[in-house]
């Protein structure tokens, strides 16, 4: 079980967070402008990296805050939790 | 090399003389291979298989990172079953049905088939309708299906609480009588024997680190046993779709979890039925060592580390103890995680990429070991053919662009 450090109301276990998946993944500014593969890409495509993962939290039996977390998928060590809207810094970090 | 056929003359003749001959060779892989298969589970060797049996095509490597049946193949819960709902996944999931129904004399080697049925709970009137509607579309697919009343379902199966008074009533269930249980190694070693056979190289402990390209063409694969060139590439790496996906520059619609399984001390025959309930969250069999073998929910983050987290696995306990007030006291032996690639729409993709020769078969999600024989068949014919079967054309990449999603969330019994 993982231990998660809310940003607001500090480290609680697992079951008290919803997971919501990969962070950062903007909606497609000019709808208008994307074909049907960058649909795809945008709904379904997901980068599953094994390594760092920027992840999307929201502590819904909590504070029901969203927050997004940086988090190792394989040895699922937390390093980092911080803000919607600021920048990830996993980038090319993956491995 | 010849293959020694089993049968009970061989078996006393073994017995007597306490020599077992290996069932698969162990050999160097060659500089070059029309086909190279990565990943050695269930999937990846019933493909070579059929390639060398349906297709003559036999100069395959199979090449697997660890050892035969180390991998998902050796971590499922080992139901098998056709019920699925729509006509797309029913047609794919029967097709493997019928070839696990003479799987063991196509393959020579017992595979312990054992079709004692499946049964899935319903728990509430909603649920009732959407088993209803399973069972009917099953039956106009000619797949065998039928509803259960709660009184039908206490004589089949006498230690399920079906009392009124339960925290989640059992109202009724659906019934697959020819699904059941087959023992997950018995399949990739008797796959990998009856390949090897025909002349199929299986390479274990031999990890695929890059697939070189010649523009958008597959040229073959970069092993820590060096550089192995091919005509076509086929990738059935379940659990690290994405990652195989990245090394030719593709994005895949996968996300992996975590899923979780564990067996109980073995115990006395209790349970000839495979109980499946999606609302309560928990699947169970008995083992032929007497074993409970328990499935439970997947984790809801992504990861690749084999193991889950704990309150997952109580959950479904407690699920378990509440359909089976006598298993409250049996205990656990061992618990254990695979990583289960999951789809948007809980189903698979099988097909070709926008790379030519370089073939994907991923994605099945929770409930990959049912479709074994019927996946390496369709994959079998896309690969040698070029083109996919009519039966797993419609789980092209594609789709997720077409929007021709096929959603089997209902009926892929897992819940994530």
């Amino acid at each position: 079980m993982l231990l998660i450090p809310c940003p607001w109301c500090g480290p609680r276990p697992e079951p008290e967070f919803t997971c919501a998946g990969e962070a950062h993944i903007a909606r497609p500014r000019d709808p208008n402008a994307v074909d049907d593969e960058g649909w795809a890409d945008y709904l379904f495509n997901r980068t599953n990296p094994k390594g760092w993962h920027a992840e999307q939290w929201c502590h819904s039996s909590g504070c029901r805050q969203w927050f997004n977390v940086e988090r190792h998928t394989v040895t699922y060590e937390i390093r980092r939790v911080y803000h919607i809207g600021e920048p990830k810094q996993v980038e090319d970090d993956v491995g | 090399m010849t293959v020694a056929r089993y049968s009970l003359g061989a078996l006393i003749r073994h017995a007597t003389r306490r020599e077992w001959p290996r069932v698969w060779r162990s050999p160097d892989p060659k500089p070059t291979y029309d086909v190279v298969i990565v990943g050695g589970g269930g999937h990846g060797l019933a493909t070579a298989y059929y390639l060398a049996k349906e297709h003559g095509i036999t100069n395959v490597a199979v090449l697997e990172k660890g050892w035969i049946g180390g991998g998902n193949t050796g971590r499922n819960t080992t139901i098998v079953r056709s019920n699925y709902l729509w006509d797309e996944a029913s047609h794919l999931y029967e097709k493997a049905l019928q070839l696990w129904e003479g799987l063991s004399q196509d393959l020579n080697y017992n595979v312990m088939f054992s079709q004692r049925g499946v049964i899935n709970l319903g728990h509430s009137p909603h649920e009732m309708r959407e088993i209803a509607r399973r069972v009917e579309a099953n039956r106009l697919n000619g797949i065998d299906s039928a509803l259960l009343d709660v009184d039908t379902l206490k004589r089949l199966v006498p230690c399920l609480n079906v009392s009124p008074s339960a925290r989640y009533p059992v109202l009724g269930a659906s019934h697959q009588s020819r699904g059941g249980v087959a023992r997950h190694d018995a399949v990739a070693w008797g796959y990998a024997r009856a390949g090897d056979a025909r002349g199929v190289d299986i390479i274990e402990q031999c990890e695929v680190q890059g697939i070189r390209r010649e523009g958008r063409r597959v040229i073959g694969v970069e092993t820590t046993r060096g550089f192995i060139r091919a005509r076509k590439v086929g990738v059935v790496v379940a659990g690290h779709a994405s990652v195989l996906a990245a090394m030719a520059d593709l994005r895949f619609p996968i996300e992996s979890h975590p899923l979780q399984a564990l067996v109980s001390e073995p115990v006395k025959p209790v349970l000839d039925n495979v109980i499946m309930s999606n609302a309560v969250h928990g699947y169970i069999s008995q083992s032929d060592k007497g074993e409970l073998v328990i499935g439970a929910g997947a984790d809801q983050y992504n990861g690749y580390g084999q193991r889950g987290s704990f309150h997952v696995i109580e959950a479904t306990l407690a699920a378990i103890k509440e359909l089976f007030p006598a298993f409250s006291r049996v205990r656990m032996l061992r618990s254990w995680g695979g990583i289960v690639d999951v789809c948007p729409d809980a189903c698979p993709i099988i097909g070709k990429t926008p790379v030519a020769g370089l073939y994907f078969n991923c994605g099945w999600g929770t409930g990959g070991f049912k479709a074994t024989p019927g996946s390496g068949w369709v994959f079998a014919h896309t690969m040698a053919r070029d083109e996919p079967h009519p039966l797993n054309a419609p789980f092209s990449l594609e789709r997720f662009a077409t929007g021709a999603l096929i959603d089997e969330h209902g009926a892929a019994g897992v819940a994530h």
